[in-house]
């Protein structure tokens, strides 16, 4: 009897757990949508920040937030699908791929703030970009390419092997059966990985903070070498450090949801893209 | 991949349309971040070649940057110090202080602390964590709760010197801004911080409620003055007024002293006044420590 | 065929070189952090930066240089997520690949996928407006941000990488073993407990590690919700300063080259070396656990 008790007890403790996750996220959707939905209008993401941040919109953190991601993943992509490429048909399985492969690991777990000091000192200093866009995209590119190297492993393992020996058989050199056959079989599960890099960059606060990010620019900016705003950054001023905290509260949750709104839109494509091309 | 090269060409072509704008960067003081920016709106509304960046992060961060050579202005809200001087020399950048409005620092408690005046040598035992409880001085018993910035604040630098003379009590909150502060006292029953005049009041110039702003007085047996007798700190009686500093390498030229000057004319001391900040001449107790 | 073998090999050392990046950018940010925080050896005392000397760069008279509260503070916090995530994840994993039919697993499985995807800096501000008053009402605290509030908010980001490894770990377990266990007469759940969980131990090793790995180096999420105060922290209601936020926070405050710039690369470090520690020690486990169960 008790044996029984137990499972059904134990399984609702199971149960419970799996409900508690799923009302986080519940909660976290709700809370942001009820009360930062009122404020998110096309006016609000169209619009300049207005009379010191209390009114206004936020197109500047869009657009700034849209150019730094789209310049990072343009820098970490190529990158990425190059070492992915070189680790999966070229490496062979000797110590060289494997500390290639354990670096890329452990860069996978790196804090996000330490990237933003290696771009700090690399990017800002070193390489003398400065305070920029650029500096801020190559730091979030380097963010990011470990988990688009991971990604783009795993969509070139899907190939068949066949589909490879297929295209050698006929004649073409390694690289043209790279070119030709491997990678366009590989795009779907290439592609979500990229769009998922693009979710990551848009969503990353500590490695644009000291590489370029300011609190407010009265244009847009002109070239990759000025400051930019971000939304993450954004958000993060309007919550801790505004001068009208209580104030600018529904323009932060309407933030928040603007950001949240464009990743997981991001994540759904991807999502999307790897449903749709499933063999 | 097409659509991102397309959007990319999109992004530079938007920028080349803008090549003759000036730019300027200010960072700095929290105390002044919000009074600049209005400043510098109003001001390119008045001339669209310019665009003026603001920032806050605290004076530190303003002069910080002034001397990695980063910005343009570093809004202070403290003198800049004999360290930071010699580094500006080392690398051959001249710090040059620019006096645009006063600030009288405003000490506030919450509504249910006894005290309705304090003397400045309490203030700087109760900080300085000397005195721990309330009662110590004569009120209602309460471990007192200090609220203060953080070490990046022009603020901390200036309460410190002006009112301590020594180290913060090691339990103080360090906040990120006055306005943290502001809203932080007003839930806690035993609080006491130190904020700048400006987050006082609220957009219309009524004083936030839930909050006591404390009269300050500087020696026995002298009246107390509230932070919100104007005349009374006009007349250089209040404590803790002090300037507020824009600091620039070497003397300002093109835009930038084009937007000092704003600030010095009468529509810039209005916009001053709205937000509730003291004109420059109205320093009065002027505070100097880099002595 | 001379031009087609030229751009064979071409390719071959350029994704070569891509390849090196990858191992560059890790020594590079190493040798980064190396370089920059012998510097600050220079002037801080290595036995005071370890000590629990108070962290006061701008002190009045003599600046000090003690991380001993941070790292507390930072193991104080991660410590409390992983108290609250593991028995959540582990519970969510095991309903997940034993429990959940193929429908319910369909909305659970994207709906973690969505959890991991909400970008730290909005858990953060979640923390401040949402979880601080729930935690200043309960237990009568003035304002909500401590070290609770970042544990909580660490768990809600290390769980997705927690359910989705232990998920991983449960699902390598050979059917022979649930079988022989049912076989034998347990019911599912005494064959959950007592037969799969057991056997994929050093998975949810790595899946703790891996999330451990996760709530060490969470930077925006502690900056917001913890209260950063750099004090020795005595109990969860009390607010605390990680090692992530300290960086965050004085980094853009320091004019570079001073001793203050270079300890905070130094900090950079001690993080970095944890972190990189539990990641390696995660990997161990992993390829002794492959080895064995199979």
């Amino acid at each position: 009897m008790t044996r029984k008790l137990y499972q059904v007890l134990g399984i609702a403790a199971l149960f419970a757990c799996a409900l508690v996750v799923l009302a986080i996220l519940g909660v976290v959707l709700f809370d942001l949508t009820a009360k930062g939905g009122p404020t998110l209008s096309w006016h609000f993401l169209s619009q300049y920040p207005k009379k010191g941040m209390t009114e206004g919109g936020i197109l500047p953190a869009i657009f700034g937030t849209t150019a730094v991601t789209l310049l990072s993943t343009l820098l970490a992509t190529p990158l990425g699908i190059g070492c992915a490429v070189f680790l999966h048909e070229y490496a062979p399985d000797n110590r060289i791929s494997r500390l290639i492969r354990a670096s890329i690991r452990n860069l996978a777990g790196v804090p996000s703030i330490v990237y933003g000091l290696f771009g700090l000192a690399i990017f800002m200093q070193f390489f003398g970009m400065g305070a920029s866009v650029l500096a801020a995209g190559c730091t979030l590119g380097l963010l990011t390419l470990p988990s688009i190297i991971t990604t783009t492993e795993e969509a070139l393992r899907n190939v068949p092997r066949l589909t490879r020996e297929g295209a050698l058989a006929l004649g073409a050199t390694k690289w043209e059966t790279i070119r030709t056959v491997v990678l366009p079989a590989a795009v779907p599960g290439i592609l979500t990985g990229v769009i998922l890099a693009l979710s990551r960059s848009a969503g990353e606060t500590a490695p644009i903070l000291f590489t370029g990010v300011a609190f407010y620019t009265r244009y847009l900016p002109a070239s990759v070498l000025d400051e930019f705003m971000a939304l993450p950054y954004h958000l993060y001023i309007l919550s801790t450090q505004h001068h009208a905290i209580e104030e600018v509260r529904p323009l932060a949750y309407a933030t928040a949801l603007t950001l949240l709104g464009l990743v997981f839109l991001l994540n759904l494509t991807a999502f999307w893209v790897r449903a749709r091309y499933k063999q | 991949m097409r659509e991102t090269l397309i959007l990319s060409l999109l992004i530079c072509l938007v920028g080349c349309g803008r090549q003759n704008v000036e730019n300027i960067t200010i960072k700095g003081s929290d105390t002044e971040v919000n009074l600049v920016l209005q400043l510098a709106e109003a001001y390119m509304d008045t001339d669209p070649t310019v665009s003026i960046s603001v920032s806050g992060g605290g004076s530190g961060v303003g002069i910080a940057g002034l001397l990695n050579g980063r910005i343009d202005v570093a809004n202070s809200s403290r003198e800049i110090m004999k360290e930071e001087l010699a580094m500006a020399a080392q690398r051959q950048l001249n710090a040059e202080p620019f006096v645009f409005a006063a600030d009288a620092l405003a000490i506030i408690c919450h509504p249910s602390v006894s005290f309705d005046s304090l003397q400045l040598d309490e203030l700087g035992r109760i900080f300085s964590g000397e005195v721990q409880n309330w009662s110590q001085l004569g009120g209602r018993a309460g471990q007192i709760s200090l609220y203060g910035r953080q070490s990046n604040s022009g603020t901390f630098m200036y309460f410190r010197e002006r009112v301590l003379g020594k180290d913060y009590a090691p339990g103080i909150k360090q906040m990120n801004g006055n306005a943290q502060i502001l809203e932080a006292i007003k839930a806690d029953a035993n609080a006491i911080g130190y904020i700048g005049f400006g987050y006082l009041t609220d957009e219309s110039g009524a004083l936030w409620q839930g909050i006591k702003v404390i009269k300050l007085g500087s020696e026995r047996g002298k009246n107390a003055i509230s932070p919100l007798d104007r005349a009374a700190i006009k007349a250089g009686l209040y404590p803790l007024t002090r300037p507020l500093f824009q600091f620039t390498n070497g003397e300002p030229t093109g835009k930038t002293r084009a937007f000092f000057a704003f600030e010095k004319s009468a529509a810039g001391q209005a916009i001053i006044a709205k937000n509730g900040y003291l004109p420059a001449a109205e320093a009065g107790l002027v505070s100097n420590f880099s002595q | 065929m001379k031009q087609r073998l030229f751009w064979d090999i071409f390719f071959a050392r350029l994704l070569a070189g891509a390849a090196w990046v990858s191992v560059l950018t890790l020594a590079g940010i190493f040798l980064m952090l190396l370089f920059n925080s012998i510097r600050a050896f220079q002037s801080i005392s290595p036995t005071q930066f370890f000590s629990i000397a108070a962290w006061n760069p701008a002190a009045y008279g003599e600046a000090t240089y003690g991380i001993g509260a941070m790292l507390v503070s930072t193991f104080l916090v991660t410590m409390g997520a992983m108290l609250i995530a593991v028995p959540l994840g582990i519970g969510t994993a095991a309903f997940l690949s034993e429990i959940a039919s193929p429908r319910v697993r369909n909305i659970l499985k994207p709906a973690i996928e969505m959890l991991a995807a909400v970008p730290s800096v909005v858990i953060g501000f979640l923390g401040i407006v949402l979880v601080a008053p729930v935690l200043a009402d309960v237990f009568h605290l003035p304002n909500g941000l401590n070290a609770l509030n970042g544990s909580i908010l660490l768990a809600v980001m290390a769980l997705p990488t927690l359910i989705s490894v232990t998920e991983d770990a449960i699902h390598a377990v050979p059917k022979d073993y649930k079988e022989a266990s049912y076989a034998l007469g347990a019911n599912r759940w005494e064959t959950l407990v007592r037969v799969t969980l057991p056997s994929c131990t050093s998975g949810i090793l790595v899946a703790v590690m891996l999330g451990l790995g996760r709530a060490l180096g969470e930077t925006m999420t502690v900056l917001m919700a913890t209260g950063n105060a750099t004090a020795m922290p005595h109990s969860f209601f009390d607010p605390v300063r990680t090692i992530t936020a300290t960086v965050a926070i004085e980094m853009g405050e320091v004019p570079s080259g001073t001793p203050h710039f270079y300890s905070l690369f130094a900090c950079a470090l001690v993080l970095f070396l944890i972190t990189l520690f539990v990641n390696m020690a995660a990997e161990r486990v992993a390829a002794g656990f492959r080895q064995k169960g199979q």
